[in-house]
């Protein structure tokens, strides 16, 4: 039987890519200028995190 | 049901079957929101080089706006038959559209909108509403052709799709327990690689697909609810007017309008309503202005005017279900941080679509290999771990 790993630690990603992409969404919401560009790097990191999991699957 | 912070197997069954179900049913309808929403993202880019556009002249900044009672004098003279619904103003262009009703409650594609240049006044063109390509993808993103129950049936859909990304964040846990994050196991069968691919895109894009799922179920509800504003707000403004006859002359447009904006300094104008037995009150302009910060650009005001002698009746902010409503709606376009937001929000449509592709693979193909096999495989690792065992499953 292999290792298994806490919830905790199953969810701690997700919970910091939910927290990033919802800054990003309200960024640009609540502001303009330097706040969409926050809110556009913020809403990168998500589909960063697919494109390099997909590149480097096993 | 969870004991000590554990999760029961009886719980992870029950999300998955929550999560299986809603998931089958609206599948069907988000991939055509999905496929349909695409378009609609760039459809400010779209519309102009779809159809041909009547260019504004260029003028001086400062310069006035022309008059509008002489554009709704020139609409009535072109188009006789039918009388002055609404005036608009365009957000992005100095273009001000008459538009013109055969009835008091039209269906979109009954107007026709004369659009006339704001500065020199000039008619620029005329064109009738929802009848291009973009209006029909709208109208089937939004109420599939059916109208208010259509609209409804998606608000539902937006609803069990809700509850599907929910149920599904929570029966991710316990797949996972055995992989790293993001684990995307090529080596493998392909039903496997689908399942790494769903698990993974899905749990990235789900804040999103929560936020686009929840303002959709609120923008469902737009029609409804204004009906109960109208409902609560008109009968008192209408009351003072019974057993008078109907005003033979109305006030003046520019007069109206140029009231409103003195009532609600600092905004600016959106559009202007005229007197409609059905749709708003027979005796009053309604005048809608919005602010020009971020987010009071997105709230409506009314500045509801009487439309005989051009005196404002009242001018008060919408209830907070409608300013709700209005604050969320960017949330679902993603029209609110210029194109690379689009093309963000653009991505995530299509990450979305993967999702939904492989769930559909991985129902379709759970003949060869059950996924409730694979689940009373994860479901016994989990008793293991959590020490609640209920059932004796064979670990494959």
């Amino acid at each position: 039987m292999s290792r298994t790993f806490s919830l905790r630690k199953v969810y701690g990603p997700v919970a910091w890519i939910g927290i990033v992409t919802l800054y990003g969404l309200l960024s640009a919401l609540f502001g303009d200028g330097i706040w969409d560009e926050l809110s556009w790097i913020a809403l990168s990191i998500p589909l960063l995190v697919i494109a390099w999991k997909c590149g480097r699957s096993v | 049901m969870r004991q000590g912070g554990k999760v029961t197997a009886k719980t992870v069954r029950l999300w998955y079957r929550i999560h299986k179900w809603t998931s089958l049913v609206c599948t069907a309808f988000l991939l055509m929101s999905c496929l349909t929403g695409l378009p609609l993202i760039f459809l400010d880019e779209l519309e102009p080089l779809l159809e041909h556009r009547v260019p504004a002249t260029a003028v001086p900044a400062g310069t006035p706006d022309a008059n509008l009672d002489a554009m709704v004098a020139v609409a009535k003279a072109r188009l006789p038959a039918l009388r002055p619904l609404s005036i608009s103003w365009d957000d992005d262009e100095p273009k001000i559209s008459v538009n013109m009703s055969p009835t008091l409650a039209p269906k979109l594609g009954d107007i026709r909108s004369l659009v006339f240049d704001e500065h020199t006044g000039k008619m620029l063109e005329e064109r009738p509403l929802g009848k291009g390509l973009g209006a029909k993808v709208f109208e089937l993103h939004r109420e599939i052709f059916l109208g208010l129950p259509g609209e409804l049936l998606m608000g539902l859909m937006a609803v069990l799709f809700v509850t599907a990304l929910v149920s599904g964040a929570l029966v991710y846990g316990p797949f996972m327990r055995q992989l790293d994050f993001g684990t995307v196991r090529r080596s493998a069968q392909p039903r496997m690689r689908w399942f790494d691919l769903h698990n993974l895109v899905g749990i990235v894009t789900l804040s999103w697909g929560l936020v686009v799922g929840a303002t959709g179920v609120m923008n469902a509800l737009s029609t409804p609810l204004f009906g109960v504003w109208r409902a609560q707000t008109l009968p008192a403004l209408i009351a003072p007017y019974y057993g008078r006859p109907m005003p033979q002359r109305l006030a003046s447009i520019d007069a109206s309008v140029a009231r409103a904006t003195k009532a609600l300094p600092g905004m600016k104008i959106v559009s202007v309503v005229f007197p409609n037995d059905v749709l708003t009150s027979p005796r009053h302009y309604l005048v809608w202005m919005k602010g020009d910060a971020p987010v009071t650009s997105r709230l409506l005001t009314p500045a509801i005017i009487d439309a005989e002698t051009g005196k404002l009746t009242v001018a008060k902010g919408l209830p907070w279900y409608l300013r709700a409503l209005e604050v969320s709606r960017p949330l679902h376009f993603g029209d609110y941080g210029g194109m690379p937001l689009k093309i963000i929000w653009a991505l995530f449509d299509i990450a979305l679509i993967v999702v939904l592709i492989s769930g559909l693979y991985l129902w379709l193909s759970r003949r060869k290999r059950p996924v409730e096999s694979e689940l009373n495989r994860l479901v016994h690792i989990e008793e293991i771990s959590t020490g609640t065992s209920e059932a004796r499953m064979p670990a494959r």
